[in-house]
């Protein structure tokens, strides 16, 4: 693994382009930006800007047609899969738009699984997602079943999942879309906290400039160009004094 | 890790309670079946072989040819060309290994108050080795009593059941066959049913020259009516009949070009001819089941894909947070696996339970061997493996953003 003061992501020139049957069509064109170590950041964009696909190949869990991508010092474009798995594992942390928690599954099973795919042992894995259940609030619910918690506890369980293997980057994906404004704030603060007390890089998709401004830094994206990369408070000046 | 799989794989069956059992109930059928089968089939086999062993392995039946009397033709047996002569000739050659001539007869014979109706069986020590028939109590006759035409006698199992009462010691007793004295030397150990549903132990053996001189008499001085050779050997069988030709058309003094006067019977072919069927009877019942088996590996097979398809969403998650393509492998073949298992163990009990119900309820002879129990289950493993394996590649090479991206 890289020495902690690499940056976290640094992608130059990246393309994307998906295969259909009326030939190539493009979505990234040459993309290139770098996020620190400790930064957080937002993106932005209309639908069908990229936003998403870009955040796929952030993740690794998509490939870019062209450009290059360092996550965490390792170049993704020279991994096989199984290579791609362990970084997932390893340096990211997933947040998704709709939970994405295993619905047989107890909160704390949940939790733990990303630990069974590094081979942390039984005693290990309970004890690291209760603890980890606790700092999101929900260290009374390890037994229950996604379907009998809220939405937003169900939230806090994936961020919780997304926090357990101790990872470098948390990858958020609409993390409050299925949410209401309340839950959103709570959601929210609770990436703020992490972001400043312990220092993750969080990385963050969103079309509402309520939860962008969160971040420090925004990335707009349209058609598939960065067309603004800056702090959040010049960009959206409105939103932070209709708040303070 | 495997343990966590394990649990996982566990909890997957336990979501789809029904689905799991009716995929289940593939594999239990078609291994009760295989179990039921073989157990049916080597119970056959091993019934055939107990009867051809009973018979003496590698042996010849010699008897004498057909007469022509008068424009009737007489059955093979009728003319007395075989003598207890040729019987000793044949002793010499090379690659004999016991030679027992018999004359027999029915007579009744008297102990006490008894009395039975049996086989009275004049031959010599040599056919308690061609019949492989050991004595349970007592001494054979030996060749002194042959020279001599003593009268003694060995009995049979079942003619000491109907003339002694229980726990009487025949050895030493005197039992009368037509009204002569014979004493007792030895009792035949129980040798059961013949191939024909014969109860061979109903006999009396006395020595050949006391059968034809003191007992039955013989139209030609020490002819028999046929003579039983064991060859050394199964190889030795072919040449060994081919000498034994020679030789009795020489003693016999036939002409080149006239027909032998007597028939030479081997009884190893027919003997073979009867363990083959009911080897192929067996394989073939086998085969049957095990296409029920592979039914049962194709339901499994069919399942997984449904479950696989199900859980894309699943597998997607599991990708995203660092699942490998191996993990997700050995999840899905670890559920195919475990069904498939499960589905043997309970195949098992239900298939020796049926062939025990089979075995009270018909009588029928079954074997279950423990190997077939240990190949039912490497089987049933086997195609857990096979057929899982399929749709476990399939899960497992699903792109992580296809299948988090499944709906």
């Amino acid at each position: 693994m890289a020495a902690s003061n690499d940056a976290v992501i640094r992608i130059e020139n990246l393309f994307k382009e998906y295969e259909t049957d009326a030939g190539p069509v493009p979505v990234l064109h040459g993309i290139s930006v770098t996020v620190q170590q400790g930064e957080f950041v937002a993106i932005m964009g209309p639908s069908g800007s990229g936003k998403s696909t870009f955040m796929n190949i952030l993740g690794c869990l998509d490939i870019a047609t062209a450009g290059s991508y360092h996550l965490n010092g390792s170049d993704v474009g020279t991994l096989d899969r199984d290579e791609l798995a362990n970084l997932r594992n390893q340096v990211i942390g997933f947040v998704f738009q709709g939970f994405n928690l295993l619905p047989r599954a107890s909160i704390a099973d949940n939790v733990a699984l990303p630990l069974i795919y590094r081979g942390t042992s039984g005693d290990e894995r309970a004890e690291r997602a209760a603890a980890m259940l606790t700092k999101v609030g929900l260290g009374d619910r390890l037994h229950n079943r996604p379907n009998q918690i809220s939405g937003g506890q169900q939230q806090r369980v994936a961020i919780a999942r997304a926090l357990v293997t101790d990872p470098r980057l948390i990858l958020a994906d609409e993390p409050t879309g299925n949410l209401d404004t309340h839950t959103s704030q709570e959601i929210m603060a609770l990436f703020s906290e992490l972001n400043q007390r312990d220092g993750i890089t969080i990385v963050l998709v969103t079309h509402e400039p309520d939860i962008a401004q969160y971040a420090q830094r925004l990335v707009r994206l349209t058609d598939g160009n960065i067309v603004y990369d800056g702090l959040v408070a010049e960009a959206l000046p409105h939103h932070l004094e209709a708040t303070t | 890790m495997i343990a966590a799989m394990l649990s996982e794989a566990w909890a997957a069956m336990g979501a789809n309670r029904l689905r799991t059992f009716l995929t289940m109930l593939g594999m239990v059928i078609g291994v009760s079946a295989v179990i039921l089968m073989l157990a049916i089939g080597q119970g056959a086999q091993q019934r055939v072989q107990e009867s051809i062993a009973s018979m003496g392995s590698n042996l010849f039946i010699i008897l004498s040819g057909s007469v022509t009397s008068g424009g009737l033709r007489m059955g093979g047996g009728a003319s007395a060309s075989l003598t207890l002569a040729d019987s000793q000739a044949i002793e010499e050659l090379p690659l004999v290994g016991a030679v027992a001539p018999s004359a027999s007869g029915t007579a009744q014979i008297v102990y006490g108050a008894s009395n039975w109706s049996t086989q009275i069986l004049g031959t010599n020590p040599g056919y308690l080795t061609v019949r492989d028939w050991p004595l349970e109590s007592g001494s054979a006759f030996a060749d002194s009593d042959l020279r001599s035409a003593t009268r003694v006698a060995l009995l049979g199992k079942t003619v000491v059941n109907n003339l002694f009462v229980d726990g009487e010691d025949p050895v030493g007793k005197t039992i009368r066959i037509r009204n002569s004295p014979y004493v007792i030397l030895g009792v035949l150990a129980a040798k059961g049913q013949s191939l024909d549903g014969r109860d061979q132990d109903d006999t009396v053996l006395i020595p050949v020259t006391t059968a034809q001189r003191k007992l039955f008499g013989s139209r030609v001085a020490g002819s028999v009516r046929m003579i039983m050779v064991q060859a050394e050997s199964a190889e030795a069988m072919p040449s060994l009949e081919k000498s034994m030709t020679d030789l009795l058309r020489q003693r016999h003094r036939i002409r080149d070009g006239a027909d032998d006067d007597f028939t030479i019977r081997n009884l190893t072919a027919a003997a073979n001819a009867a363990e083959e069927t009911a080897k192929v009877m067996s394989l073939m019942l086998g085969a049957i089941a095990s296409v029920s088996l592979l039914v049962g590996g194709i339901g499994i097979m069919n399942i997984m894909l449904v479950s696989v398809t199900e859980r894309t969403r699943e597998i997607g998650i599991r990708m995203a947070i660092g699942a490998r393509g191996k993990d997700i492998l050995l999840q899905f073949l670890l559920e195919a696996i475990i069904i498939s298992v499960i589905g043997c163990l309970i195949g098992v009990l239900l298939g020796v339970g049926g062939a025990l119900a089979v075995n009270m309820i018909t009588g029928t002879a079954v074997v279950i061997t423990p190997s077939s129990i240990v190949m039912a289950f490497a089987v049933a493993a086997a195609v857990g493996i096979f057929f899982g394996w399929y749709p476990a590649r399939k899960a497992a090479n699903m792109k992580p953003i296809d299948a988090l991206r499944y709906q």
